[in-house]
């Protein structure tokens, strides 16, 4: 007989005979109160020795609408441990009010309402490997290296080039989530292996791809808060689209009355160091933002706009940048001398030059029609949909804990 | 020589040669730019605290802080005299440095002094220490449950908020690192 959760257990008809698999969190006489991921109940064992508190049990019984009556113990599975420990797993989950596993269970809802949302645009979900020839040459982005393949191998820092592989192919809108892995990124924002839901469409730029995600990001507030809302960090954010769209210059000038091109000409890093401290902060509060029109020289794999900026934009939620999105580059030409360029520049700050991918290459040769795609991390959607502060508040086995 | 991966809370690093502790350390990195590491530093040896961001990778000179026990004496005008429990050599601590901590001295007590280039730069007294009211308004005796409090004074000087019931000469049980009562102690 299949365990019934014990939530199910409040639908389920009185005398019903039901086995149920939980924990045994407090025990008194025959009398248990029962615990699993769905919530809890209480049973009264008919016959034998109570199992102690941290017992795993599976235990049939007859339902009567409040308890689960004359209970047998069918399996029982004693911890080693004295329990529950502190730091231990139960603890982990379950501290704070089962805080954490509410947040699980958001997460996994969350992931099905992303699903819905490319379902119904008509997007395929494709699954590109992990491990790959080259994990791109962006200059501020590590990999990690995979050691045992017999090819040189590392992991994906996106899904980008074979995303885009299967584009060219003739899948004209795909879409993935995939578990990427960035080498030396960890805080309150950033893990080492984090979830990306990676989307493009064809004959499409970033005007579209930015329609995409705001209704992306709104459905999945809906489907989270049950309104177009998402919790934040400092406070609640209206995700109703359209949401603003602000220039890299405009917001340089209003969040810091400072000028972009004046402070990239000094470096990059005077640039970020702005963006990082004094802009991002304040980008998103209340409502959502998306920064567009970028320097030319952090297009990265998008085209250049006729301004000769780049066609790439960010989304901000409360302070947290929640996205990348490019109108993609397509000329095979352009990108091969980017790709080079960024490889020297990798070369020059002694930097691992990871190889440029010539299959990518080879598919933007054979046709990719303009397209647009974003990135967007959706760790980060679901703590701000929950209004949690870290991220590691919403993964089961964050890497701090491994 | 030490880098960004050691700004946690805790560290200690030199900066223009002086000591800082940092409080707090986010990394932050917009995901196609520089990553940096934004952190709250507090000066060791006036207690200030200043926003530091620095660049990923970037080199930091850690401080060569020494932590030695020593026992208070008495103090001396403005200065305070603590002698060390290997060396017994003496030393004097400016009531400035020692900030609300001058509340937590009680004569012939051990406290760790923080020595930065052989030089006293800050104490940390023991966590809880127990020191006798001077002053308060009569207790009401038998309101042990109600969380109304009364302000008191302890020899020390302390100003601290106690439970009704606490009187003149009771001693209490104080936590250094809040500054708040904890509990009365039977003598």
């Amino acid at each position: 007989m299949e365990a019934t959760s014990l939530a199910a257990l409040s639908g389920t008809a009185a005398a019903c005979v039901v086995v149920v698999a939980a924990r045994v969190v407090h025990q008194a006489g025959p009398e248990l109160a029962l615990l699993d991921a769905s919530g809890g109940c209480r049973a009264e064992l008919a016959e034998g020795a109570p199992p102690a508190p941290g017992t795993w049990v599976r235990l049939s019984g007859r339902w009567d609408g409040q308890v689960l009556t004359g209970a047998r113990v069918v399996e029982a599975h004693v911890p080693a441990a004295p329990w529950p420990r502190a730091g231990g797993e139960w603890r982990w989950l379950r501290d704070d009010d089962d805080r954490r596993l509410t947040l699980l269970r958001l997460r996994a809802r969350l992931k099905d309402a992303v699903r819905a949302f490319f379902a119904d645009h008509d997007f395929l979900e494709v699954d590109t490997p992990a491990m790959v020839p080259s994990p791109g040459l962006d200059v501020h982005l590590d990999a990690f290296g995979v050691s045992g393949s017999v090819a040189p191998r590392w992991l994906i820092t996106s899904p980008e080039y074979q995303l885009k592989r299967v584009l060219a192919g003739g899948l004209p809108r795909v879409y993935q989530m995939a578990r990427c892995f960035r080498r030396g990124e960890r805080g309150p924002l950033h893990e080492p292996e984090f979830t990306m839901v990676e989307w493009y469409r064809t004959f499409a730029g970033s005007a579209e791809v930015m329609a995409d995600t705001e209704r992306l990001v709104a459905q999945v507030a809906e489907a989270a808060n049950g309104r177009p809302v998402l919790l934040g960090r400092s406070g609640a954010v209206d995700v109703t689209p359209p949401w603003e769209r602000l220039s890299v210059t405009e917001a340089f000038a209003r969040y810091a009355g400072r000028d972009a091109e004046a402070l990239l000409a000094e470096g990059e890093e005077a640039f970020f160091r702005v963006l990082a401290t004094e802009l991002e902060p304040q980008l998103g509060r209340e409502r959502p933002v998306f920064l567009t029109g970028w320097p030319a020289s952090m297009a990265s794999l998008a085209r250049l706009d006729a301004e000769g900026r780049a066609d790439r934009f960010e989304a901000y939620v409360d302070g947290v940048e929640l996205c990348n999105g490019f109108g993609e580059l397509v000329d095979p030409v352009e990108q091969r001398a980017r790709l080079q360029r960024d490889r020297a520049s990798r070369e020059a700050q002694g930097l691992p030059a990871y190889p440029i991918d010539g299959r990518f290459l080879a598919a933007l040769e054979e046709g990719l029609p303009p397209s647009g795609g974003n990135a967007l991390g959706f760790d980060r959607l679901v703590m701000l949909a929950a209004g949690a502060s870290h991220i590691a508040d919403v993964l089961a086995v964050p890497s701090g804990r491994l | 020589m030490a880098d960004t991966g050691d700004l946690k809370k805790g560290f200690k690093l030199l900066i223009e040669g002086a000591p800082w502790q940092v409080v707090e350390a986010q990394f932050v990195k917009p995901g196609k730019g520089v990553a940096f590491f934004r952190t709250k530093l507090k000066d060791m040896q006036t207690g200030r605290v200043i926003d530091r961001t620095y660049r990923s990778g970037e080199k930091l000179e850690k401080a060569d802080t020494e932590e030695r026990t020593m026992q208070y004496l008495f103090a001396e005008g403005e200065n305070y005299v603590f002698m060390d429990n290997e060396t017994y050599d003496q030393m004097r601590i400016s009531k400035e440095q020692l900030g609300d901590n001058v509340f937590y001295l009680l004569d012939n007590t051990n406290v760790d002094v923080m020595l930065f280039e052989g030089r006293p730069i800050g104490i940390t007294p023991p966590t809880f220490v127990e020191l006798e009211v001077v002053e308060t308004e009569p207790g009401f005796k038998g309101d042990t449950t109600s969380n109304v409090q009364k302000p008191a004074i302890t020899s020390t000087g302390l100003k601290v908020n106690v439970p009704l019931f606490v009187n003149q000469g009771d001693t209490l049980k104080i936590d250094t690192r809040t500054g708040d009562y904890v509990e009365r102690v039977k003598k």
